[in-house]
């Protein structure tokens, strides 16, 4: 209990003591508040945040949901190959998609903008990643899977006897779909256009990459600018984070309740057959159209991102003479002590990270969902709480509660392996809770009544129960955590630095060779540990 | 005689909801004792307070001379020799049949050779030997119910607690496990608590009865007191059909009813002027065509609304002339149209007063 005290409590309280702190008396002041929202350098940003937020949800809505209605319902060609190429953009870290497509469309180095000057003999490509519009378009990519997947599942379980019902009355199809698939699917798109929304706002990586370069700074941008300044603005920075906290809050309470409703219209239309609706001639055309948002979000950027990172140097070219090698590559895993240790770093503390986080998530929803102590409930909010708290705001919380005496953690990995664990406590809280609840107490019950006390109980016939699931749970740690940048900016230090961390200094210094090896071995990493994961999973058959 | 369990003013309350309300029940040793009742009535709180895994708000548990349960402490489900059989069987899913039976003896650091005689024995007397290295996935809700048995008599515990215990088999399967819980019962001499809505099987396994209605014991005695001489209107009505005509106490064995006058077996010693009940069961109810049998009292006028051929007997829905309805189940050979104006006879020996 004190860990989570620790974790989320502390950091939390402090977060908000110090926006009220003036940074050299120490007294309580509105100052900082005055400070972060009346200057108009530090308007901008806010301005500019909710804007882009905006325009990416829209976007994200707009492809998403006709995506998820070609995907669900329709006899599309090719189908089955958008799902998997989704899930990859899913998958994919938005940073290193905003990485990916700085080569592809830099104003004048990138390939895509190069291959359109080759070929109409411009001086110039028409596109520049380095704008507003640049890191809309990059995070909109990235945000559509959430609307995809939310409408997607929300049309499968919608029984096609529900457009039957109006087609019976006359309606044609373009009409039914119009009136009624659309309306039931209503609260999957609100969803997933808040959830977009709160991405975009919260997010730091893509416009870490692509906005500090451009000089146009959105909130988190900001932030981490408070903090790069010297002497760092603490103070201003924890005022300047509150409204982000509480956007965030009210919109996932918004969020739920719209979700709330949704369960209630997927009931009605369970348990029923579903039939593709026929495209007929429109097939072809559509595929094509289908296939553009993968093709932008995954195929392009991970092949840049591959022929970036076989380049001796990318500005030569590939065609280049000895310019095609695996030299990042020896560079990242064996020359260069920084990159080798930053990749160490990273799995020891993802590790520790998910290993705290699912000890504490488990104990905690042991305790709530048995409910044995009187007071377990509110243990459970607390684990939840972090779900609301943006990771750069998070950051701030830490680095104002634990850089200072009593417990000096700055510095140390245990303040980035604690901000990992607190990050994704609610990851690893729900589905303990989840997989807790699919036990049934009866099973451990049964060993206390033939004579095993409490933790005998929970040794032997729990947690051999739930290994399965645990394993599931430290794996959602892990894996977050291992590509985590939005707070570990703010916490590591030359001798703390992870993967996300190089690849941001790497970036600021313009090797983007190296970023982009170090990106391709992330995401590799993942696949990896994933993988062995999941053999080790395979053999261990608990029936 | 002495009790094995008595239970005493027994209280268990979840926030407003009293789910135990005041319980005084004993239970001799080697007796089988079901607590029989509609859902929400109390019976598995009180079970789960017999466990140990409970806390009562008042009273308490002994067994012997020992508290086992009070308001102040409880000993915990492990250390109170009772084994109980979960309603979900709880059997678990990553232990053979074997393992599951051995748990038990495992605890109590059986040796390994005795214990696995023990297990062997266990396992024939529920008819499991063949399958003793299978999981639980691997078998039928019957063997994982036997399995579950096994695994609680194993540890010769001096009392077994059953929660529903067939409640999750299909109706073939649960009349032939009333058997044998009972044959094992009578194998063992194991003290039994046996908790169930199910009248039938409550009166195939229990010596006695106990039957619960929200959160109190209204009767306990044997299934034969319980379907013959109930003594409240809920006894009568959930064990078995009845017909019951409410009414008012007038003297003993004396009722006001809304038709007249009844007399009826009353052994409630209530004083006139209690709100009371009638009760008589339809196969002792006499129907006849009106003005062909002598009344002789405790007789209605009504006519016939519903007559249902069952084979075996016929059915009457008698629409009282005084308001209200009385079921009656005739000989097969009897056969009064439906509308046709008849006599209800309600034999005194059969009437039996009930507190309301």
């Amino acid at each position: 209990m004190l860990l989570l005290a620790f974790l989320v409590l502390v950091p939390l309280a402090w977060l908000a003591w110090t926006s009220l702190q003036d940074p050299l008396t120490g007294q309580l002041t509105l100052d900082n508040y005055r400070t972060a929202f009346t200057r108009r350098i530090y308007l901008a940003p806010i301005a500019n945040s909710f804007r882009m937020a905006t325009a990416v949800a829209v976007i994200a809505v707009l492809v998403g949901t006709p995506l998820a209605w070609l995907v669900a319902r329709t006899d599309l060609p090719g189908r089955w190959l958008l799902r998997p190429l989704i899930l990859a953009a899913f998958v994919t870290p938005s940073f290193l998609g905003a990485n990916a497509w700085i080569f592809l469309a830099a104003p004048n180095s990138g390939m895509l903008n190069r291959a359109w000057a080759a070929l109409f003999h411009t001086e110039h490509g028409p596109a520049d990643i380095y704008s507003l519009n640049g890191c809309i378009f990059v995070i909109a990519l990235y945000s559509i899977p959430y609307t995809f997947s939310l409408v997607t599942a929300t049309l499968e379980l919608m029984s096609s006897e529900l457009e039957d019902a109006a087609t019976t009355l006359g309606s044609g199809t373009f009409r039914t779909t119009w009136s009624i698939t659309l309306p039931l699917a209503l609260p999957a798109i609100l969803s997933g256009f808040l959830l977009s929304f709160l991405e975009a706002l919260e997010l730091f990586g893509p416009p870490a990459f692509i906005l500090i370069p451009a000089r146009e700074q959105v909130m988190t941008t900001q932030l981490y600018l408070f903090f790069s300044l010297f002497p760092p603005q603490i103070e201003v920075a924890a005022a300047y984070a509150m409204p982000l906290l509480l956007v965030t809050v009210a919109l996932l309470l918004l969020q739920r309740r719209i979700l709330g409703r949704r369960r209630f219209t997927t009931v009605t239309g369970k348990g029923g057959l579903r039939r593709p609706l026929r495209l007929g001639a429109w097939r072809w055309p559509l595929l094509v159209v289908a296939f553009v948002p993968p093709l932008l979000a995954v195929v392009l950027p991970y092949g840049a991102l591959l022929l970036v990172s076989l380049q001796q140097s990318w500005g030569r070219g590939p065609l280049a003479p000895g310019n095609l090698t695996l030299h990042w590559y020896a560079w990242a895993l064996f020359d260069n002590p920084t990159t080798r240790t930053a990749i160490l770093h990273s799995l020891e503390y993802s590790a520790a990270a998910a290993s705290i986080a699912l000890v504490l998530a488990t104990l905690v929803a042991y305790l709530v969902v048995r409910a044995l102590v009187p007071l377990a409930r509110v243990l459970g909010f607390v684990a939840m709480a972090p779900f609301v708290v943006p990771g750069i705001v998070l950051a701030i919380g830490f680095l104002a509660a634990y850089s200072r005496p009593p417990l000096l953690l700055y510095g140390t990995a245990f303040i980035l392996i604690a901000a990992y664990a607190t990050r994704f406590l609610p990851i690893a809280y729900s589905n303990s809770a989840a997989i807790l609840q699919g036990i049934n107490a009866d099973l451990e019950n049964a060993a206390r009544t033939l004579g095993a006390g409490r933790l005998r109980a929970l040794g032997e016939i729990t947690v051999p129960l739930l290994r399965r699931g645990l394993l599931s749970g430290w794996l959602l740690v892990f894996i977050p955590a291992l590509r985590e940048l939005s707070a570990s900016v703010f916490l590591f230090t030359p001798q703390t630095h992870v993967i996300t961390t190089v690849m941001f200094d790497f970036s600021d210094a313009g090797n983007y060779e190296a970023v982009s090896t170090m990106g391709l071995l992330m995401m590799l990493v993942t696949f990896a540990v994933v993988l062995a994961a999941f053999r080790f999973l395979g053999r261990d058959v608990t029936r | 005689m002495s009790a094995l369990i008595s239970i005493r003013g027994l209280r268990k309350a979840y926030g407003e909801s009293v789910a135990v309300n005041g319980i005084d029940l004993e239970v001799e040793g080697g007796e089988v004792m079901a607590l029989l009742g509609p859902s929400g009535c109390g019976k598995t709180t009180t079970l789960q307070l017999l466990a140990g895994f409970l806390r009562p708000d008042a009273g308490e548990i002994r067994v012997g001379e020992r508290v086992l349960s009070s308001p102040r402490s409880v000993v915990p489900p492990e250390r109170r020799q009772m084994s109980l059989i979960f309603q979900s069987y709880a059997v678990w899913p990553h232990k053979t049949v074997r393992q599951n039976v051995a748990f038990g003896l495992q605890v109590r650091r059986t040796p390994r050779a005795e214990l696995a005689r023990q297990v062997e024995a266990v396992l024939k007397t529920v008819r499991l030997e063949r399958l003793a290295d299978r999981y639980p996935a691997e078998l039928s809700g019957g063997q994982q119910q036997r399995v579950a048995l096994a695994r609680a008599i194993v540890v010769q515990p001096q009392i077994l607690l059953l929660d529903e215990p067939l409640s999750n088999l299909d109706a073939n399967l649960r009349e032939e496990m009333r058997f044998e819980i009972r044959r094992l019962h009578d194998q063992t001499g194991i003290t039994m608590v046996y908790v169930t809505h199910d009248q039938a099987e409550a009166m195939v396994t229990a010596d006695r009865i106990a039957v619960m209605n929200q959160g109190r014991i209204e009767q306990v005695a044997t299934p034969y007191e319980v379907y013959e001489r109930p003594t409240t209107q809920f006894v009568a009505a959930f064990i078995g059909r009845t017909n019951t005509l409410e009414g008012t106490l007038l003297a003993p064995g004396e009722v006001a009813t809304a038709g007249g006058r009844l007399r009826a077996v009353d052994e409630t010693g209530c004083p006139p002027g209690t709100p009371v009940a009638v009760c008589i069961r339809p196969h002792h109810v006499q129907v006849a065509e009106a003005g062909l049998a002598p009344p002789n009292g405790n007789h209605f006028r009504g006519r016939v609304l519903r007559s249902a051929y069952l084979g075996e007997a016929r059915d009457y829905q008698v629409e009282l002339e005084a308001g209200g309805r009385v079921r009656a189940t005739a000989p097969p050979t009897s056969d009064l149209p439906v509308g046709s104006e008849v006599t209800v006879q309600l034999p005194v020996e059969r009437c039996r007063v009930v507190t309301r």
